[in-house]
């Protein structure tokens, strides 16, 4: 066993599962909260990385880049939560899947016509490229960057959630929305908060993301199953959910890319677990969503009486 | 009954009506064919981030049609472009389309082996001309092989192989494999493992499609770990920018010398230069054309091209530009007469043009026997990256399926 190789595969996994956090706290939220099955939610990721890529482009500073494009989609969340979204909140889910899908073309199409089918590509600060030594690993300064700033996102959603006034709100209105209309939250502004923050952090994740991937059509289309997943597997509308099940997935993605062909080899011909090991990956983070769902069909943390209809 | 029998008198009268409506249908079928447009259906994908290379395909065949004067043997043409969206079923319902609505006489484009292999089978049983711009599967160079289909670009084995000759002329011992697990991907691997005689000491067959995998911190954290003297990898379109900059920020440059096929071309190394990913000049790929190759018809293509658009043409362009040419060389050989289907196959075997690659002839399966060059990415005269060819690696090289294509 090559423990540095497993202690850079495990920096990879929470690198992985972090940015799905960024992704899946929002989505879960507005799932959860205003029951809104937003399909959309990878545009703003899209959104946020080509933000990012423009602005670091014009402005040579990556940080403002980064607070742009959360800005940017905070303000397109706000946006789509007034025009579209609200006005879907009392229709079946059937409808919000199609006008959330057509968004997705519409969001993709508008980025076609803006940044051109090319994609941008971001300049890293010299300051971020190159690698730190952990315990004899080198790991890119850049991955870190993007832990370090996933865990500040957590710990700020956390405290966020459970010692703020909002995240009470947030709580209230994850466990029983009627309710906590009937006792006078005020449930419009409650809800276009929460959507304009999920899009924020979907953006930042986007715009985390894009100096390793590039920005690019259809990015948040390649990303918003997975979230989906995270959000099941953690229990729709939790935080902390969320949070253990993109860790969860993220750990399970990148180990199985890392060895899961070492793994079959074990038992099977080489060239045979070679062919079946990079299918049995993809797969393995619904095999666990489904025996999640087996076990605890609301998720692993899903919120005390969610899912309660009124 | 009574009205279905005829007097002898009508019957002659309906005869010679009959022989007149044969005739000038005829004359009317005559003339179409010599001043109705030839019709090219171009396949390709102008959707998703692929849809860059669909742009720079798209601008070589309008570049080709320039310099034809819009015409072949006099007749005009008409070119219609449909997208592929990156997927075989929409590939193959748009080649439907293009057979049964517009009534094309060649199917040409086609980037993916994916979708060039849903799509084959609708052309060949309407008895069009399949021409490939790019897609090389080994299913259509071996057993599969259709006396309609043509490449103008390659088998996919070759260019690896190509790659495996210069590990070893290089004496690469050990080597790491990335590639993207889909037809293509699986024929890049059997090429280069094909030529390479050190061991492969690692492979991985990354996620494709539209859900494809565009973060590989595994595979390049093993990659590292396994002790290799090379990776060789595979990953066309915006795949490959992306790669390269993993690879960069892992610092592999000086560990892990990259070897690549078809992922450094003229679409990604601008937009490398531009994100400042210095660890891809100096690195190899072989290739069968480069925009610096020395001959005429490249020349100009490479000049006219770069004055209209501003960068180099990619190898997807110039594959693009031949397919148009050979086109042109078969309506040539037959007076632009399409009627005759064994002429013109006759006409498209003889590849009588002046390809941007300089010589090449079609083997028996149709694809090109041809050179590989060596190229390294270097920066050209104005500051920008391009690649330059260094070495030889093969002369008139055929790909080695073709022998199991027997018609």
């Amino acid at each position: 066993m090559d423990w540095h190789l497993l202690f850079a595969q495990l920096l990879n996994g929470l690198q992985l599962g972090l940015l799905l956090f960024l992704l899946a706290a929002g989505l879960s939220l507005i799932f959860g909260i205003m029951d809104f099955i937003n399909l959309s939610h990878g545009s703003f990721y899209m959104l946020g990385a080509f933000v990012c890529a423009t602005v670091a482009a014009v402005s040579g500073s990556f940080f403002l880049a980064v607070l742009a494009a959360a800005a940017a989609t905070f303000a397109a969340g706000a946006l789509v939560e007034r025009c579209i979204a609200r006005k879907l909140y009392a229709r079946g889910h059937l409808e919000q899947v199609l006008v959330t899908y057509g968004l997705i073309l519409i969001f993709d199409e508008l980025a076609h016509l803006v940044w051109g089918p090319a994609g941008a590509a971001i300049a890293l600060p010299a300051a971020l490229e190159g690698r730190v030594d952990i315990g004899g690993v080198g790991v890119p300064r850049y991955r870190l960057l993007i832990i370090m700033c996933g865990l500040l996102v957590a710990a700020g959603m956390y405290f966020l959630v459970t010692r703020s006034r909002l995240g009470m709100l947030i709580r209230a209105g994850a466990s029983n929305r009627a309710m906590a209309a009937a006792l006078g939250v005020n449930i419009d502004r409650l809800y276009l908060l929460v959507f304009a923050i999920g899009a924020a952090l979907a953006g930042l994740a986007g715009a985390l993301i894009a100096p390793l991937t590039e920005a690019s059509i259809g990015m948040g289309g390649e990303i918003i199953i997975i979230a989906f997943v995270v959000v099941i597997v953690g229990g729709i509308g939790s935080v902390k959910g969320a949070f253990c099940a993109a860790l969860l997935i993220g750990f399970i993605d990148t180990l199985g890319r890392a060895y899961l062909d070492d793994l079959l080899k074990l038992f099977l011909p080489g060239a045979a677990a070679e062919t079946a090991a990079p299918a049995l990956s993809a797969m393995s983070v619904y095999v666990l969503m489904a025996c999640v769902l087996a076990l605890k069909p609301r998720g692993l943390f899903a919120p005390a009486g969610a899912g309660v209809k009124t | 009954m009574s009205a279905a029998k005829k007097t002898p008198a009508a019957a002659v009268v309906s005869a010679a009506l009959f022989v007149t409506t044969l005739f000038t249908g005829t004359f009317a079928t005559r003339a179409a064919a010599d001043d109705a447009p030839v019709k090219i259906g171009f396949v390709t994908t102008l959707t998703t981030p692929a849809g860059v290379i669909g742009a720079d395909m798209k601008n070589a065949v309008e570049l080709a049609l320039e310099h034809l004067g819009g015409k072949m043997a006099g007749r005009e043409v008409r070119v219609f472009f449909e997208d592929d969206a990156f997927k075989p079923e929409i590939g193959r319902q748009k080649t439907g389309k293009l057979i049964k609505r517009e009534r094309v006489d060649f199917v040409a484009g086609y980037i993916w082996s994916h979708v060039l292999l849903a799509s084959a089978k609708t052309v060949f049983d309407a008895d069009k001309f399949l021409i490939s711009a790019n897609a090389g599967p080994s299913q259509l160079a071996g057993k599969g092989c259709h006396q309609n289909f043509f490449s103008t670009s390659w088998q996919n084995d070759q260019t690896p192989m190509a790659l495996g000759e210069v590990l070893n002329r290089r004496g690469v011992k050990s080597l790491y494999v990335m590639l993207p697990n889909y037809a293509a991907g699986k024929n890049m691997l059997a090429g280069v493992e094909r030529t390479f005689r050190g061991r492969v000491v690692g492979r991985d067959m990354t996620k494709w499609g539209r859900d494809r995998q565009l973060d590989f911190s595994a595979e390049l954290a093993k990659a590292a770990a396994s002790g290799a003297d090379g990776l060789f990898i595979f990953y066309p379109g915006s795949a490959g920018g992306a790669f390269l900059k993993q690879y960069q920020q892992a610092g592999l440059k000086d560990r892990l010398p990259l070897y690549s096929v078809f992922t450094v071309d003229s679409l990604s190394l601008p937009r490398l230069q531009a994100a400042g990913i210095e660890g891809v000049l100096g690195s190899n790929s072989t290739m069968f054309w480069a925009p610096d190759l020395d001959n005429a018809a490249n020349k100009k293509f490479v000049a006219d091209f770069k004055a209209r658009h501003g960068n180099y043409p990619s190898f997807y362009a110039a594959q693009s530009y031949d397919s148009v040419m050979l086109i042109d060389s078969a309506l040539r050989a037959t007076g632009g007469d399409l009627r005759d289907r064994d002429a013109v196959r006759a006409a498209l075997r003889r590849a009588d043009f002046a390809s941007v690659r300089g010589d090449f002839r079609f083997g028996n399966n149709h694809f090109p026997v041809q050179n590989f060059y060596l190229r390294e990415v270097v920066e050209d005269a104005d500051g920008n990256w391009t690649t330059r060819i260094t070495d030889l690696v093969y002369r008139g090289h055929q790909d080695p399926y073709a022998a199991d294509c027997a018609r």
